[in-house]
């Protein structure tokens, strides 16, 4: 009698892989979701601080002060932003997410002396009241877009692209827009908004150069103006957003996340965090511009670890969308039935876009909503913020830095020929850097 | 009247200027073709603008009245609030781009993509708009005396369109639909108030055939 | 990205004016490229058996002296030679083929900027201001001209990059936009005998229209087929040895603004270039429609 075969699975057609054709045959449509990549990319886990040692020495814990604090749009803005931690918020709209968590994130944020940022649907009173510095958003949807909020905001963010879409717009399906959703965005209640993927009113760094003249005229060049980019052609694109005039570069890695947005651009579209960091520090130093037009980078920021190779590369600050959310209780193993329901369960789950969110979160729901009360979401943003900022402290301590800001890729190794060659960082116990000349 | 050269003073003193003290009204000289003149209005001021402008003149207003004796370019009233602008000459492209309410009236031709993305303001235009116009238009009304360019309406939402001459190639989703009597009275009402003057009898109405509000397989090829 | 500019006199008695009206419109389009300027006049026209080549030295201070007596020993003829900074128009009957051969072995300092009849190229860094006062723009005459102000991508700004492209006799292209499928059409190019001296968009837009010249295309035809075979954003100006065209891509979303009157027919990326025209009161001003071709002269 034979042995029953074991079962083999195809790499090039995966389980993976076959569900989603299966899907494609029976719908007809792309899939559309939220999260950022799932798929495995160099990040800064490849990188390793070489700390304290004879010939470079460490700080002393809570005594031997570490600051944190940073000034954003130094540039040109009469009001730059002065923030106690180099951790902000990232943009995330309502619409996407709930009016409980906006004013969760506010909260925190203000709690912490940090910024949060609108997203693609407008200001909240919930947001502008609970959150003391508010970064707001101009979109190529413009939805909500009004001269009242851009006056009472402390800085504006030219959204040209994001990480999850380099090129792609707004996404929010019908299930999403409820009245109030609809209201704000202009948009009939329950349809599926289309997106505009460029401006309306400008295209090109010349013209974005004229757009920024007009918010300055509008907000009589008080506040800082920030360009946010999805990291895609980095160098072009930082270089060209100096000349345009920009007071602060935002830029978002492809593990960027994001509430809705086709799979396949999540997946296949702009380039991972750590190259495109090197890239944009690299821009600014050629220009001159290096901590003058200041960078704050974003895409799969998850510790205290990440965020101190981000300043160590050369950030000034980094932003945080998908773990904020996970602080609140993205993916966490409550209402199990909830995440079932969806399909998925906790660990997996990336269905935002459905507006189900078994944690209350990415919800126009009431019911809910219900499940995150402002202040609890706003004690566990804080307590992570807390936490990460702890840890960015503890690394650059054991690096001998008596502020953040004074890590340098000098700090650093590479564990990876990949993240080595990205990051521009040598491997590690050798000098060599792939692809760098000697 | 409080007057104000451009040849000798710059777009920032004006708008400084009309954003802390905007009362009455304003006589602006020499714009040549500046940008973002009279930007971020937030007041019933009157202003006049002996000449043509550049980009994004009258962005954001509120409340105030502007009319350009001249041209205009690109992004005129660009996220109107409320108020009115009227240009006398002809305008460049994206004229009323996403803008909420006012009145925005051009006596001559707008370029491409008149009233894109447009959220509730009405245009009126007595000559003709470019291709692309009323493009992703969510709400708001859009009036043309003349032609309109190709894709006109492509992807509207609930704007409304009335154009009295030739029509291109329509844009996906966008409609012919029938003029009630009051789509007519509407249109009076917004002629009469832009000074504009035109037989309400000639226009056709355009909109959202809606097939691209909830996706829908057979429809797949409009996107 | 950048600002073009384009002025065609249809009424010859204006083109001592050239140089003013050409520097006005050039010093409008200043913040929109900052970072330098480069101009492509129609003069001077030599007869049919002569070339005019402007050349370009990298050195401010080269000696164009001996270049010109050089030249003149090697192919025993007169040569002609303007200088103006660090460019110099030559004039000769020497064959161009040999011309650039001779150039290459014995002046490798230098680089050829244009090649024709009538057409002379000048890019240099610098404002757009500067670069007017430098090469004293004001006082040239001419029947034609094409302008460029650029914002680089690159710190390094050199002028290699820089517009107007030139890629055949009197034939020149600036191009305000961003293409996207010149990688490719640069291969199928230079399989076709175009050469390029750069790896920029808008110098194989300028050889895409060469290719269909030499194919036998007028100026119109090419332009038209550009509409299909050019992918991207882009509104070009060309200037030929007697004519001047301008077309936008379908999607039109890169600025573009002509003027016209009895005497002259002006482009630009932005109205205000145009504004202070002489003759703009009485001119026609309209923004040219997606994928159309408008041209003047024998284009």
């Amino acid at each position: 009698m034979s042995k029953q075969n074991p079962l083999r699975p195809s790499a090039t057609f995966s389980l993976d892989v076959l569900a989603e054709i299966h899907r494609a045959a029976d719908q007809g449509i792309y899939d559309i979701r939220g999260f950022g990549t799932k798929r495995s990319l160099p990040n800064f886990d490849d990188l390793l601080f070489l700390g304290a040692s004879m010939s470079r020495y460490p700080l002393e814990g809570y005594r031997e002060k570490c600051g944190t604090d940073v000034t954003l749009g130094t540039r040109f803005a009469k009001k730059p932003i002065e923030l106690n931690i180099p951790i902000t918020i990232a943009g995330m709209s309502f619409g996407a997410l709930g009016a409980n968590a906006k004013e969760a994130l506010g909260c925190a944020a203000t709690q912490m002396g940090t910024s949060t940022t609108t997203g693609d649907g407008g200001m909240t009173e919930e947001e502008r009241q609970s959150s003391e510095t508010l970064v707001y958003q101009v979109l190529p949807s413009r939805y909500g877009l009004n001269p009242d909020d851009v006056r009472r905001a402390d800085a504006l963010e030219i959204v040209v692209g994001q990480g999850a879409k380099p090129g792609g717009g707004g996404m929010l399906l019908g299930q999403k827009i409820t009245e109030r959703v609809a209201q704000m965005r202009d948009l009939p209640k329950g349809i599926d908004q289309r997106s505009a993927c460029r401006h309306p009113d400008w295209t090109g760094p010349d013209d974005l150069e004229i757009k920024i003249q007009e918010l300055r005229e509008i907000t009589d060049w008080q506040i800082p103006i920030y360009i946010k980019i999805g990291a895609a052609r980095v160098a072009y694109d930082v270089a060209l957003s100096v000349k345009a005039g920009a007071d602060v570069i935002v830029l978002d890695g492809m593990q960027g996340g994001t509430a809705a947005t086709q799979d396949v651009f999540i997946e296949q579209v702009g380039i991972p965090t750590l190259p495109a960091l090197r890239m944009a520090v690299d821009a600014l130093r050629e220009l001159g511009m290096h901590r003058k037009v200041q960078l704050i980078v974003s895409g799969g920021i998850r510790t205290g670890a990440d965020i101190a190779k981000a300043l160590a590369m050369g950030a000034d600050a980094v932003s945080i969308g998908s773990a904020a959310m996970v602080a609140l209780g993205c993916n966490k193993p409550v209402y199990l039935k909830d995440y079932q329901k969806l399909g998925t369960e906790p660990g997996y789950c990336h269905h935002c876009h459905t507006g189900r969110c078994p944690v209350g979160i990415t919800t126009q729901d009431p019911h809910l909503e219900a499940r995150l009360p402002p202040e609890l979401g706003a004690r566990l943003l804080r307590n992570y913020l807390t936490t990460l900022t702890l840890e960015v402290q503890t690394l650059a301590r054991a690096c001998g830095k008596s502020h953040v800001l004074n890590l340098e890729p000098e700090d650093m190794v590479a564990l990876t020929i990949e993240a080595a060659a990205m990051a521009r960082i040598p491997l590690a116990g050798t000098d060599w850097i792939p692809g760098a000349s000697k | 009247m409080t007057e104000f050269d451009l040849a000798q003073d710059s777009v920032r003193s004006l708008n400084q200027r009309l954003h802390e003290s905007p009362t009455g009204r304003w006589l602006v000289s020499h714009p040549d073709g500046r940008h973002c003149i009279a930007a971020g209005l937030e007041a019933s001021v009157e202003i006049n603008i002996a000449g043509h402008v550049g980009y994004y003149c009258a962005g954001m207003n509120k409340q105030a009245h502007i009319t350009i004796e001249g041209s205009a370019g690109p992004g005129l009233a660009e996220n109107m609030m409320s108020g009115s602008v009227r240009v006398k000459g002809n305008v460049s492209h994206c004229a009323g781009a996403s803008a909420h309410g006012g009145l925005l009236i051009v006596e001559g031709d707008a370029a491409a993509r008149c009233g894109i993305s447009m959220k509730g303001t009405d245009i009126v235009v007595a000559g003709s708009v470019g291709h692309m116009s009323a493009f992703m238009a969510q709400t708001g009304r859009l009036v043309v005396c003349g032609d309109a360019g190709d894709f006109l309406g492509d992807s509207i939402y609930e704007a409304t369109i009335y154009i009295a001459g030739k029509v291109g190639e329509l844009g996906a989703d966008c409609i012919e639909k029938k003029m009630t009597p009051e789509h007519r009275q509407s249109l009076a009402d917004l002629l009469s108030a832009s000074g504009v003057a035109a037989d309400t009898g000639s226009f056709r109405r355009y909109g959202s055939a809606r097939r691209l509000y909830n996706f829908n397989i057979d429809h797949a090829s409009d996107y | 990205m950048c600002g073009i500019v384009g002025i065609y006199y249809k009424n010859k008695d204006l083109n001592k004016h050239l140089g003013t009206m050409l520097s006005s419109m050039l010093v409008q389009m200043s913040e929109r490229g900052p970072d330098s300027a480069g101009v492509a006049v129609y003069r001077n026209a030599v007869d049919s058996s002569s070339t005019k080549i402007t050349l370009h030295a990298a050195d401010d201070d080269y000696d164009w002296n001996q270049m010109h007596s050089l030249l003149a020993k090697a192919f025993s003829t007169d040569v002609d030679i303007e200088i103006r900074v660090n460019h110099a128009v030559v004039a000769t009957t020497a064959p161009l083929p040999e011309f650039r051969t001779w150039l290459a072995l014995n002046c490798p300092d230098l680089r050829i900027m244009s090649a024709g009849t009538t057409i002379e190229i000048y890019k240099e860094k610098g404002a757009p201001r500067d670069f007017v006062d430098r090469f004293q723009l004001q006082d040239i005459q001419g029947s034609h001209a094409l302008g460029h102000t650029r914002m680089a991508t690159e710190s390094a700004v050199t002028t290699q990059h820089s517009h107007p492209f030139s890629t055949g006799l009197d034939l020149c292209l600036v191009h305000n936009g961003s293409l996207s499928n010149h990688n490719r059409l640069r291969e199928r190019l230079q399989e076709e005998g175009i050469e390029f001296q750069t790896d920029n968009d808008s110098e194989v837009a300028a050889g895409y229209l060469m290719w269909r010249l030499h194919q036998g295309a007028s100026l119109e035809q090419a332009l038209t087929s550009a509409i299909s075979d050019l992918d991207g954003f882009y509104t070009f100006a060309v200037g030929t040895r007697n004519g001047f065209a301008v077309l936008r891509d379908p999607i039109a979303c890169k600025p573009a603004v002509m003027a016209e009157n009895d005497d002259w027919v002006a482009m630009a990326s932005e109205f205000r270039a145009i504004a202070q025209l002489p003759g703009v009161e009485q001119a026609t001003v309209w923004e040219p429609a997606p994928a159309t071709v408008y041209s003047w002269g024998e284009a």
